[in-house]
């Protein structure tokens, strides 16, 4: 009556191997390793950057374990954090700033077992150091800024349409347009909504006049909204490749918040000021008496500077700024109406095109160069040359590689002169020491209690409490493994949740055991007490078990960060503690005591 | 066969209905009375604010960095010492403004040049939007799981198994979180998570019970409910204790090896523990009793089959 047939034995101790595979990664630790990745998105890690590190890593004379392509990156094993250092220097100096390079950890794991992608778990920022961010985007500032753009485009399309206005003012997010007479406004009303469709406009007859206010339609909104936020993470990601980190997670979150989360980083200091700097642009003339070969050994001209382009090649700029980026309204990648080129658009406000226009007159066939500034480091974006004159605010880039180029040409622009402004409303940051500390206790935790368990339960049930602990023990190999697998992300609080579901898995195995010996108290025959037991217990479990896990999914959708870790664990270990306790325990007690026919006594 | 409770008979634990029921309604009132004078001592996680924790290489000279930190006209700065001498934890309240998160940096920066050695060990800064919106989704959080769990208890047993088991928990949180407020001690994110796993872990206890309750109704015929119960409870009595006693062993050895981190989290859970053993079979069951469980609830009365008339 307590057999299991064969199927189910190998079944479980199938389980119990890819089990054990998969929590093995865990206990290897990990080695220092250094991470090189493209500083831009568009760019990929290929092999040619893989010879290219390994010759400078031979030229240096600095010996490696490992060195391969992961992703869009190159990782680089070393045997000790002192060659890892200069693994680094070596590599930054041989490949130039093109390229991000991180010190990493990876798993020590041999390669067999990542071949079957048995990876140890992804710990946390409270587990191994780092700064979590929380930023939001100031939604109402990109509307806003919407609405200035408004303004002066309803300004140039009325006088181009030769319709009389009064006062073009922009009251919050709203734009209103004053007329004298109705006609005008209507007429007004007529053209700006064919021109301006993303607008909805409202028409009012005031004592002193009429006006027509003009507000965002809510699609409209949205895209704004959404564009200053990929505006927003764009910029970040920059931002954070020029950290060095080599694991950063920069996502969105929300309709207008961005989490950034850098494990490793310790100058704290330093990345939230590169974080949240704000950048300018300006747009300057390219400097043509500049002697080339001066220009090239880094040497200004008077009245001018030297400022590296985005390829690295030093440009010679007047130092007379012609125009800000607060004149840019808009910028957008594009393609030129003749040529099919890849180009990039700029709108400017009224002030900025009348400038605009005076320079391009007065400088037909020179360079200018638009500079983006970042703490007070200039790089030039593009350099073109100015074909003719140019009115009326909008000005079209032409000559870039490709449509992506152009691309990133228009996001650098927006970067400078468009972002909508962001602040930290939440951070975290953990130092290395204390994340190493945390691990150390919430394993100590784990272990301790682990043991007075099995301590007692061995006392208590003795056989069947050493069933009880071996399956306990093989329900924290089953809770590894899967969060191993599913690559989940240890925190503290998960740490906590699996000594909690240790505790509350041996639950089953009491209740099982108890029934037990209540069936056996009652009079049953061992093995019509141990069917009985397992089988009357089974329902309980479950019941006990669900109610558990109505609080895991809720805290798991409710929760955030540290709370979302501690959920998973929890509820993945109910639902491990469900099959070991019960199938594993079960098949354990039937290996021992359900082949014996005539058995008189359990040891329970 | 090592027993700690060998009961051989049913003990009358439905008789002690009036004194339970005082005991829990004094504990009750007691800790709806520490809420309400003295409230939660929530964390930066839920009012906003910057925390942070700092370690010196000798004990730390609290004064000194007290006066060190009254010198960068930040307001209200707290600090002390948590865990060992050297530990140091600083807290400031929320500030307005976009500057709140550059907090850390000019603390850092001004203990920094006081004393190199001081490193940085955590940071939390919580701006007060982001501490309300926790705070709400924690409150929101703790309605469903209450009525997550009530729908379960109503769906697999009845309706007054599923009201008797809510209160019975319900009480046992408000035992907790009255206790943490009577004591002052720093209600958290974590700490929040523990009290509603506590929320879900001790409807365990009542289901259990349930359950046997429900087995006797069908099997003890001409026993009266009382005695369904108390025999029950007897029945299970040995069990609770023991997975209490384990699930105990596991929040102890975090109270003793968790450190700071998780201290509230495991005083939390044991508070639960022990007034969810309690609750669980002393408030629960006469709850249930009061409700008025009835025999008819559980088992189906047999439809009679018309016959067919010739």
């Amino acid at each position: 009556m307590n057999r299991y047939p064969l199927w189910k034995y190998l079944l479980i101790g199938f389980t119990l191997v890819v089990a054990f595979l998969y929590t093995l990664p865990n206990f290897f630790g990990e080695l220092p390793a250094v991470q090189v990745s493209p500083a831009r998105a568009t760019e990929q890690a290929d092999t040619a950057l893989l010879g290219r590190a390994e010759a400078a890593l031979k030229a240096a004379g600095l010996g490696y374990s490992g060195l391969e392509l992961a992703g869009n990156s190159i990782k680089v094993r070393l045997a000790s954090t002192d060659a890892q250092i200069q693994a680094k220097d070596v590599l930054q100096a041989a490949l130039g700033d093109a390229y991000t390079v991180a010190l990493n950890l990876v798993p020590a794991s041999p390669k067999w077992l990542e071949s079957i992608n048995a990876l140890p778990m992804y710990l946390g920022l409270d587990l191994r150091g780092g700064v979590h961010f929380l930023l939001e985007v100031d939604m109402k500032a990109a509307l806003e800024k919407a609405a200035i753009r408004y303004q002066g485009d309803f300004r140039s399309e009325l006088r181009s349409e030769k319709i009389r206005y009064g006062r073009i003012a922009r009251e919050g997010e709203t734009v209103v347009i004053h007329f004298a007479t109705r006609d005008q406004r209507d007429a007004a009303a007529e053209k700006l909504a064919n021109t301006f469709p993303d607008l909805g406009y409202t028409p009012a007859d005031l004592a002193d006049g009429f006006t027509l206010t003009a507000r965002l339609k809510p699609e409209a909104v949205k895209q704004v909204e959404t564009f200053a936020l990929q505006q927003n993470l764009t910029t970040l990601r920059n931002r954070v490749n020029e950290l060095g980190v080599a694991e950063p997670v920069i996502q969105q979150q929300g309709a207008n918040r961005i989490v950034v989360q850098l494990p490793g980083v310790q100058d704290t200091a330093k990345a939230k000021d590169i974080l949240g700097r704000t950048a300018t642009l300006e747009i300057r003339m390219v400097d043509e008496q500049a002697d080339p070969t001066l220009v090239g050994q880094g040497q200004a001209p008077f009245g001018g500077e030297i400022v590296p382009s985005r390829e690295g090649f030093p440009i010679a700029v007047k130092k007379d700024v012609m125009l800000t980026g607060d004149s840019i309204t808009d910028a957008s990648p594009g393609f030129d109406n003749t040529s099919g080129q890849a180009a990039v658009h700029i709108n400017l406000d009224g002030k900025g095109a009348r400038i605009f226009k005076e320079v391009t007159r007065e400088n037909v066939g020179k360079r200018m160069a638009i500079l983006l500034i970042e703490k007070g480091r200039a790089e030039a974006i593009t350099a073109p040359t100015i074909r003719e004159e140019i009115g009326g605010g909008r000005v079209q880039i032409t000559g870039m590689a490709n449509a992506q180029e152009a691309a990133d040409v228009a996001l650098l622009l927006r970067a400078g002169a468009l972002a909508a402004p962001m602040t930290i409303i939440e951070e975290r940051t953990v130092g290395p020491s204390m994340g190493a500390e945390n691990i150390e206790k919430g394993f100590h935790s784990n272990l301790w209690g682990f043991f007075a368990v099995v301590a007692f339960m061995v006392i208590y049930y003795r056989i069947f409490g050493l069933f009880s602990s071996a399956a306990l023990a093989i329900n924290g190999f089953f809770l590894i493994a899967l969060l191993s697998m599913i690559q989940a992300t240890l925190t503290l609080p998960g740490m906590a949740a699996i000594a909690l579901t240790l505790g509350m898995a041996i639950d089953a195995n009491v209740l099982i055991n108890e029934r037990i010996r209540e069936e056996l108290r009652n009079g049953a025959t061992p093995q019509a007490a141990i069917h009985a037991g397992y089988d009357r217990a089974w329902g309980t479990i479950l019941d006990s078990n669900l109610t558990t896990l109505i609080a895991g999914v809720a805290l798991f959708w409710l929760g955030s960060g540290p709370v979302r870790g501690f959920a998973v664990v929890l509820c993945l270990g109910i639902l491990t503690s469900m099959f070991s306790a019960v199938t594993v325990s079960r098949a354990m007690v039937n290996l021992t005591y359900g082949r014996q026919a005539r058995l008189s006594k359990v040891s329970i | 066969m090592l027993e700690f409770f060998p009961f051989k008979k049913t003990i009358s634990f439905m008789s002690w209905g009036k004194l339970t029921t005082t005991i829990s309604l004094v504990t009750f009132l007691f800790s709806v009375w520490a809420l309400w004078d003295r409230g939660l001592n929530l964390g930066v996680d839920f009012t906003g604010g910057t925390l942070i924790e700092v370690r010196t290489d000798q004990a730390a000279d609290l004064n000194r960095i007290r006066s060190t930190l009254e010198k960068t006209g930040l307001p209200e700065i707290s600090v002390q010492n948590f865990g060992s001498s050297r530990d140091v934890l600083i807290r400031l309240p929320a500030q307005a403004g976009a500057t709140a998160a550059q907090t850390s940096n000019q603390i850092m920066a001004a203990l920094q040049a006081d004393d190199p050695k001081i490193t940085l060990q955590k940071v939390d800064f919580v701006g007060p939007a982001v501490g309300k919106e926790l705070y709400d989704s924690g409150a929101l959080a703790l309605l469903v799981v209450a009525f997550g769990i009530m729908a379960y208890l109503a769906i697999r047993f009845e309706w007054r198994f599923a009201v008797a088991g809510m209160i019975a928990n319900l009480h046992d949180i408000v035992i907790i979180l009255g206790l943490f407020a009577f004591f002052q001690w720093e209600f958290t994110l974590t700490v929040l998570a523990g009290v509603l796993a506590i929320l879900g872990y001790s409807v365990n206890e009542s289901v259990v019970v349930f359950d046997r309750i429900r087995e006797n109704i069908r099997k003890m015929r001409g026993a009266t409910i009382p005695q369904i119960i108390d025999d029950a409870i007897t029945r299970t009595m040995s069990r609770t204790i023991i997975t209490h006693g384990s699930t105990q062993i596991m929040v102890l050895s975090m109270l003793f090896f968790g450190g700071e981190a998780l201290h509230n989290f495991a005083l939390a859970l044991t508070i639960g523990i022990l007034f969810g053993i309690y609750s669980s079979v002393l408030v629960a069951s006469p709850l249930l009793l009061m409700l008025g469980v009835k025999r008819e609830h559980f088992i189906k009365p047999v439809e009679k089959k018309e016959e067919a008339v010739v």
